[in-house]
Order: structure tokens, then sequence, then C-alpha cells
């Protein structure tokens, strides 16, 4: 092994496999150190994988890589203690190739992109910790293992160690997150044969879906319950603000347990047997808590930058994305032959000129809205339920005195006025 | 304007077996904890509400006999702990490489 890398990238998920893979592929020495006994051994996701960032990467890559099915169905509920509005939108297009995005196992996948990386001429150390990077005159150097004789050195460090963001957090490039600032999500493995899960579903063989729960899958608190179709398993998971559960004195698992029993849900995942189970952080803190992104001979990526955007649970595509455009501008350093934060800046350049930070941008009062506001999810969802029953339950009562039974029911709780103000609001938090 | 945000006190009423859900997972533990308590006077008298016994998805945290017990083994490595804990009161770092649970799915 060399003495000294071109780069050395901390945390074998999709970012810094991404940056890996792009860097390798363009000659570059570059040493990527895992904890887990291979890649994807900590990582939880559930998951979609979105197509287009992975191809600008690797072309075609559905062709070779370990997914469980093409999403072709992306269902929404808003759901009350024993009922759900639900919506959904299926395609044809998303049938066929290129596709749209696919549910994955991060277990098996990011074994597969790291294959690719090592192919591409990167070396892949496993069962590794990084405790620190090495820094030297005001410039990260290297980075220190948990093994003997574990010092590595390299032009840059790529810092993609995921959501706790252990290391640029010891660089001073933020503090620790706040509890408002992750969402704590819980999910388990539900194993069931493949027929089951398309019937259920009302799948094409190989096709999937996938259902986002709004309201009382959280208990009213900012964040989402999911179900996800893989080929013999299906994911089911609940997430929300830490702050939310620490207040609310919620214990995860007996939420998930909630959600599985809950009159929509049991159906779809009944003798599903419990396979796995895992627990992991989601940034939420969105554009406002995107730390410092670079530094001499260092730039960080993925989730460890709180490149996630909640709204519409992408994380994995930013991750991606993130790591590649670090590894152009890495690429340019190296041709320049310096790594000082100047030349490293330019990540952070075309960054922002991604969607990656407009659309984390675009978002970046819709979290807090809900966080402080939790009306839309404890009341206004409730509210749906309610006006829907009342007019689809047919019992001799006029359609006219049900939505006036409606009204007064709403505005009960809420006056004309707070509710064209919470309209307005939650507008201008999305437009 | 509401000032303090309402949330939805309702109780879940849900038996959970944990052990049942944390068995299925492949776990290498090490011979050392990688959490500890910084000053076990701080749980015992500043925090009545033990919030990592409650949030901790894997109840890894328990209050037993007037001192926290840390059930090392069976940490999902997720970091709520370090963060939510009221008082900045564990020492938290991930196992050594290799340690620790291990995923096959998610
Ligand atoms: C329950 C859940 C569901 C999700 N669903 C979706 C979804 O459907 N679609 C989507 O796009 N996103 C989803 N996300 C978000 C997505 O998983 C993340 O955004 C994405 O995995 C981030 O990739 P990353 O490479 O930045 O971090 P990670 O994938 O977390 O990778 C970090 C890596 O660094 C390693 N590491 C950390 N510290 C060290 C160290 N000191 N030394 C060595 N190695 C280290 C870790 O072991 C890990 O392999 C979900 C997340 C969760 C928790
Ligand atoms: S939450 Fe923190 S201070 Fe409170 S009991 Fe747990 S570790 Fe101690
Ligand atoms: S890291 Fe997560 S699973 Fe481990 S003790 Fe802390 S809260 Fe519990």
């Amino acid at each position: 092994m060399p003495d000294k890398f071109d780069a050395i990238v901390v945390g074998a998920g999709a970012a810094g496999l991404a940056a890996a893979y792009k860097m390798a592929g363009e000659g570059l020495s570059v040493v990527v150190i895992e904890r887990g006994d291979y890649p994807g051994a900590k990582n939880v996701m559930g998951g979609v994988l979105y197509r287009s960032a992975m191809e600008e990467l690797i072309p075609e890559f559905w062709k070779e890589a370990p997914l469980q099915r093409p999403v072709v169905e992306q269902r929404f509920w808003l759901m009350d203690s024993q009922s759900a509005v639900t919506t959904s939108y299926k395609a044809q297009e998303w049938a066929r190739e290129p596709y749209n995005c696919f549910t994955v196992f991060r277990g098996q996948f990011d074994q597969w992109f790291a294959r690719k990386c090592a192919e591409a001429g990167a070396i892949i150390i496993n069962e590794t910790l990084v405790e620190s990077c090495i820094v030297e005159n005001g410039r990260v150097v290297g980075v220190r293992t948990n093994r003997p004789e574990g010092d590595l050195y390299a032009n840059v460090v790529v810092l993609a160690d995921g959501v706790n963001s252990m290391l640029s957090k010891q660089l001073g490039f933020h503090k620790e997150w706040e509890p408002r600032q992750v969402a704590l999500a819980v999910m388990e493995e539900l194993k069931l044969p493949s027929e089951v899960i398309e019937e259920r579903f009302n799948l094409d063989p190989g096709m999937g879906a996938t259902i986002e729960i709004y309201g009382d899958s959280t208990l009213g608190m900012v964040g989402t319950a999911f179900i996800y179709t893989n080929k013999e398993h299906i994911s089911i998971g609940v997430g929300a603000l830490l702050s939310q559960i620490r207040q609310r004195k919620v214990r995860p698992y007996e939420l998930l347990e909630y959600l599985k029993s809950h009159p929509m849900v049991r159906p779809l995942i009944k003798n599903g047997k419990p396979v796995e189970y895992y627990a992991h952080l989601i940034p939420e803190g969105g554009y406002n808590a995107v730390p410092q992104l670079v530094g001499n001979g260092v730039v960080v990526v993925g989730d460890a930058a709180q490149l996630v955007n909640g709204i519409h649970r992408e994380g994995s595509n930013l991750a991606v994305t993130s790591g590649r455009l670090a590894a152009e501008a890495i690429i340019r350093a190296h041709k320049m032959g310096a790594f000082t934060a100047r030349e490293l800046s330019t990540y952070e350049e075309n960054l922002r000129n991604s969607f990656v930070m407009k659309d984390l941008k675009k978002y970046k009062n819709a979290s807090h809205l809900l966080e402080t506001n939790p009306q839309y999810l404890n009341e206004y969802i409730p509210f749906t339920n309610m006006a829907l029953h009342e007019m689809l339950t047919v019992d001799g009562i006029s359609k006219w005195q049900k939505q006036k039974t409606i009204k007064e029911r709403v505005l009960q709780q809420r006056s004309l006025f707070s509710l064209g103000k919470d309209l307005y609001k939650a507008w201008k938090a999305v437009k | 304007m509401k000032s303090e945000p309402a949330i939805n006190n309702k109780p879940l009423n849900i038996e959970v077996n944990l052990d049942d859900k944390l068995f299925l997972n492949r776990w290498k533990p090490d011979e050392d904890s990688h959490l500890a308590i910084i000053d076990p006077s701080v749980c015992a008298g500043k925090c009545p509400g033990k919030d990592c016994t409650v949030f901790c998805p894997a109840k890894v945290y328990e209050w037993r006999n007037g001192r926290m017990t840390i059930g090392y083994e069976g940490c999902l490595e997720c970091g709520a702990c370090r963060i939510a804990c009221p008082h900045g009161n564990i020492r938290w770092r991930y196992p050594r490489g290799g340690y620790g649970v291990q995923f096959r799915l998610a």
C-alpha cells in the first residue's frame, strides 16, 4: 500500500462510494475506510434509490446492481386512528427502462457499489474505524484509524461518515446537531412470498410500490411512516423528529408496533415474518443546518453535511450527487496540484448550483413550519378524514346538512381566519 | 398564536417484546462498552425524566436501583442518545471497527 494517497474517503455509504468511484475512474489513488464488516453493514434506508443520480456515475447500473423492485406506484396516506384518506400515482413508464427509482437493500447494494469502486482501482478497507483527522498546520493531511500503525495520509480527505458526522464536528465545521435537526427512525424487514406481495399491492411480477403515511402514524409528530415492497420482504418503518419523540416520551419500537397494528396496515403485512430490526437517524435540519463543506485538504458530503430533502424522502440521491461533485472538484485540484479550501471550493459552488442545494433551499422552512404548527398533522388530517367520512357515509341525512356539520366541527377547533392563515403559510413554505 | 406546540398524547397501550426483535440481528459485541455515562450523579439528581431509557430504540439504558445500566451489546448505533440526552451526559463513540451490529438487508 502506498504511504500517501491522492484521496482518503471515510465511509463506504452512497456518498463516499460515489466519490471514490469517480476519483478512481480518473486514475487517482483512492482508499475507502469503512467501520462495518462490509459496506452497508451499518446502513439503513428502507429504501428508495433514485435512478438519475446513480446513472450519472454508472450508466445502466440497473442491469447489474442488486436491486429489489422498480417502483411503479407511489401512494400517500393521510391517516387517522381508524381510517385514511389515500391517493396514489402509478405510471407504466416507471416499469420500463430507464425506470425512475428502485427499492434496494443497502446491505447488498453498497457491497456491489464498493466492488465497482475496487474494479475502478480504489482500495476498500473494512472493519476499520477512523477516529480522527490528522491536522497539520491548519490542513487535514490524513486520518487516524483504530488499527495499530493505522495512520493514513492523503492530499484530500472526503468525510462521508453519515448523519452522526463525528469527524467534521471534531474539525469544528458544525456543532452537535440539535434534537430537532434529526429524525429518529426505526424499521423492520418482514418476509413474505413475492406473489403475496404482488397480490396485496396490486403489482405486476417484479414491480414495486411505496406508501408514505402521515398523521396518526407518527401521533402527529413531524415525520412519516413508510411501507416499501422488496422482492420477498416488506420494509416497514416510522420516524419523527428526535426532539418530539423525546418530548412525547415515545418508545420508538412501540410506535412501530402501533403502526403495524393499524387497521389500514395490518392486512398488508399479515403473516410477514420479522427478520431484522433497525434504528438510524435521518438529517432533518435542511438548508439552514448545512455545515461548512470545505476546508484545507477536506470536504464533507452526504448525510454528514445534512444533505437530505425530508419532504420528498430523498437522501441517497443527494448523497451520490454530492460525492460525485466533490470528486470532480478534487480531480480538478489534483490537476492544479493544490488542495486548499480555495481549490476545493468548486465543490461547494457546484453543489449550490445543483438540485441538491436548490431543493434544500426551496423547502428550508417546511419542516420548521410543521414543527411549530402541529395543527397541520394533528388537526387537518383528522378533519380531512372526518369530512370524507361524513360525505361518504350514507345514512339518510342530506348532503347540505352533512356539509354544515363538517363546517361546524372544523370551526369548533379553528377559526376561519386561522384556517386561511395556515393555508397561506403552507403555500409559502413549498412555493 | 399558540406558544408551546401541542402534541397528541394518546397512550399507545402496546406491549412489545424488544428482545425478540434484537435477537433477529447479527451482532459482534466488543469486550468493552463504547458507551458510558459521564457523571452518574447527573442521572440520579438532575434528570427526573431519564429520557434515554425511553427514546433509545434498543432499550440500552435501564435505571435499576439508583444506577444506570448500559446494555451496550444491543446498541443499534443510531446516535440518538448522544444528541438527545438533555444533559449531554453520554460519552458516545462508535464501536471499534468490525464490532457491533452488522445489518444484512435494509
Ligand atoms: C429509515 C430510513 C429510510 C430512508 N429512506 C430513504 C429513501 O427511501 N430514499 C432515499 O433516497 N434516502 C432515504 N434515506 C436517507 C439515506 O439513507 C441517506 O441519505 C443516505 O444513506 C446517505 O448516504 P451517506 O453515504 O451520506 O451516509 P451513510 O449511508 O450513512 O454512510 C456512512 C458510512 O460511513 C461509515 N462510517 C461512519 N463513521 C465512520 C468512521 N469514523 N470510520 C469509518 N467508517 C465510518 C458508516 O459505517 C457508513 O457505511 C433513509 C434513511 C433512513 C434512516
Ligand atoms: S438522559 Fe442523560 S442525564 Fe438523563 S438519565 Fe439518561 S444519560 Fe442520564
Ligand atoms: S446509539 Fe441509539 S441504540 Fe445505541 S444506545 Fe444510543 S440511542 Fe440506544
